[in-house]
């Protein structure tokens, strides 16, 4: 723990990339360079193993967890992707892991191994809804003391349920259902004419400057 | 008397408290005037910004990351455009780069005026945020002379920047770069040996590099503690890679530590302010492709293609391939980052705004334990905390 401990080591991706894989590959289902980042898939069963292995695994030393966040796709069979970030200072290098997780399935916590997740994790339990087992201290970190619902998820209205003011009869600030003065503008403005909907694949392969010549024709 | 429980004394502290930096409610558990446990309320400048970017095309998100860490508003618009650029593979225009890196650097600047000067204060010093106040003044007005706004400026956009500068803003800019280090001198002067700061903010709230690093921390905390560890070098975007500049370190990583790392840091923007404007080059700001960036003005009244080529950018706006990726800036608070998910339409599927304040606050009832209650303010003066990023 001196100043050797912090000092910055060059390690190309693909190299850093093929370290993770020797001492990792039974554990992630999935390992590769996706934009210049490097992108892992596990098992939620996995993660805290994989954590801790990118935590202290020799030529990892990903000792800073960034990041922790969770992406609803409503559509899915396991509704959530949760998603960390992982950092390593000494060889320069950034490692994302993404695990599947079921509406209602319990997520062990990554406080003891990342003390930086207390927060994250609040956050998630607050706004998505996914609960930690083990966690210090799991309350609702952004929203209104006796909140309901989980505004992240994408079947939770953008004008929320409840409404607060100050009532003058009452003399106190009451709670009650949104009103809204006129309807909540959401305008469609997707373009059925360009190719690019629906087909997301073949746009990421075209470089932006062919798109660019296709409407000066039309 | 026999066994006697002793239930700890609860504090509130905040939500409209002055050294609170805003709206913090922090519950304090004390044990006569020591902390025992500080529990942060937070939220209560919560607006769903995450959730409102999910219901915006990407270039009407743009105006929200103002409003996160409002004291340095394109640092952090910076992240975002970085984030669509990547996503699209555009290449920015080389002066657009430089006039990012310009204002990236001023607003480093704006923005450790105001943590230094309110820190100060917070500790019982009161000149040098007068003093300090006069100085953004300067600098927001080189904000407001490139992009309109003083603080909200939505100046830099995925491609460069909005415009290009207007006549005599550099020669300007670099008589204010002449005058500058009189006034950090000026400002140590009343504070780097000054005996009540010092002896309010040395050994208080240490953190090493391993704690700061699993904490999260990042920025001037973590180089406080002795880490050399900043994006701009390590990860370098737009054109940092060709400028010549230090990353100051601290040794203690406590609070006073903290303080002399932003000093530094000041004088090191100014180096790069200077550079940035010597070197920078002529020609255009924003990306011609007029599928992300609009067309001018002038090209409007001519062209029906420029026409529709606006029409469509500013109501459907344009689309990003799906996929995910992370993007980070080195804001002058810490590490900012952006992770977006794209679906393949023209507005974002998710968007996290990762915030250095957050992890800061987070700390805090981990660096504040065991401290006297007046150095809890201390703490989080030196911390840096804006509530506009923590909340979202």
């Amino acid at each position: 723990m001196d100043a050797t401990d912090s000092r910055q080591m060059e390690q190309s991706q693909a190299g850093f990339l093929k370290v993770i894989e020797a001492s990792l590959s039974d554990l992630v289902l999935a390992a590769d360079i996706h934009n210049r980042e490097i992108v892992l898939r596990a098992e939620l069963a996995k993660v805290a193993e994989i954590l801790l292995a990118l935590r202290d695994g020799q030529a990892l030393e990903c000792r800073q967890l960034t990041d922790v966040t969770a992406v609803d796709w409503p559509e899915r069979p396991a509704r959530f992707d949760l998603v960390w970030q992982l950092l390593s200072v000494r060889y320069n290098q950034r490692v994302r892991l993404i695990a599947e997780v079921e509406e209602g399935e319990i997520v062990p916590s990554s406080v003891p191994i990342f003390a930086s997740a207390n927060w994250a994790e609040r956050e998630i339990w607050d706004m998505f809804g996914i609960f930690f087992s083990g966690h210090p201290d799991l309350r609702r970190l952004l929203t209104d003391y006796g909140f309901e619902g989980h505004p992240l998820r994408k079947d939770f209205p953008l004008t929320g349920h409840v409404e607060v003011r100050y009532d003058d009869t009452q003399r106190r600030v009451i709670y009650q259902p949104v009103q809204l003065v006129q309807e909540y503008r959401d305008f469609d403005f997707l373009s059925p004419w360009e190719g690019m909907l629906g087909e997301p694949d073949s746009a990421a392969d075209q470089p932006a400057e062919a798109e660019d010549g296709e409407t000066a024709n039309g | 008397m026999g066994d006697m429980q002793i239930r700890p004394l609860t504090l509130n502290f905040g939500p409209q408290h002055p050294a609170a930096h805003g709206v913090l409610r922090l519950v304090l558990e004390m044990d006569g005037e020591v902390i025992e446990r500080a529990d942060p309320h937070i939220g209560l400048l919560h607006r769903g910004t995450e959730k409102l970017i999910e219901n915006k095309t990407y270039l009407q998100a743009l105006p929200y990351f103002d409003r996160l860490d409002y004291v340095s508003p394109m640092n952090q618009e910076h992240a975002w455009a970085l984030a669509i650029e990547k996503a699209l593979h555009i290449e920015v225009p080389e002066r657009g780069q430089y006039i990012r890196v310009l204002y990236c650097e001023i607003g480093r600047v704006l923005n450790h005026l105001l943590n230094l000067t309110t820190f100060a204060i917070d500790v019982g010093a009161i000149t040098p945020l007068l003093w300090g106040f006069e100085e953004r003044e300067t600098l927001m007005e080189f904000y407001e002379r490139a992009s309109g706004a003083r603080l909200h400026a939505a100046y830099f956009r995925p491609g460069g920047v909005h415009q290009d500068l207007p006549d005599g803003l550099v020669e300007d800019i670099l008589a204010w770069a002449d005058k500058f280090p009189d006034f950090i001198a000026d400002l140590e002067t009343l504070l780097t040996e000054n005996r009540i700061f010092k002896q309010r903010t040395v050994d208080i709230g240490v953190l090493d590099t391993e704690e700061a690093l699993g904490l999260g921390m990042t920025g001037v905390v973590l180089r406080a503690t002795g880490l050399p560890w900043d994006l701009r070098k390590s990860q370098p975007y737009d054109v940092y890679e060709k400028m010549d500049f230090d990353v100051p370190v601290g040794k203690t990583g406590d609070c006073y530590a903290r303080y002399l790392v932003r000093i530094e840091e000041m004088r090191q923007s100014l180096r790069i302010i200077r550079q940035a404007i010597e070197e920078m080059p002529d020609g255009p700001v924003l990306a011609q492709n007029h599928k992300i960036t609009p067309p001018r003005r002038a090209e409007m009244k001519q062209s029906m293609e420029a026409l529709i080529q606006h029409f469509k950018l500013y109501t459907e706006g344009f689309h990003v391939p799906a996929g995910d990726s992370y993007t980070a800036v080195e804001a002058p608070k810490g590490e900012f980052g952006v992770y977006l998910v794209a679906d393949g339409t023209n507005k974002p599927w998710r968007c996290r705004l990762r915030g250095p304040g957050y992890y800061f606050m987070a700390a805090v009832d981990y660096m504040s334990r065991g401290h006297m209650l007046a150095d809890s303010v201390a703490i989080i003066g030196s911390l840096d905390i804006v509530f506009g990023e923590i909340d979202r």
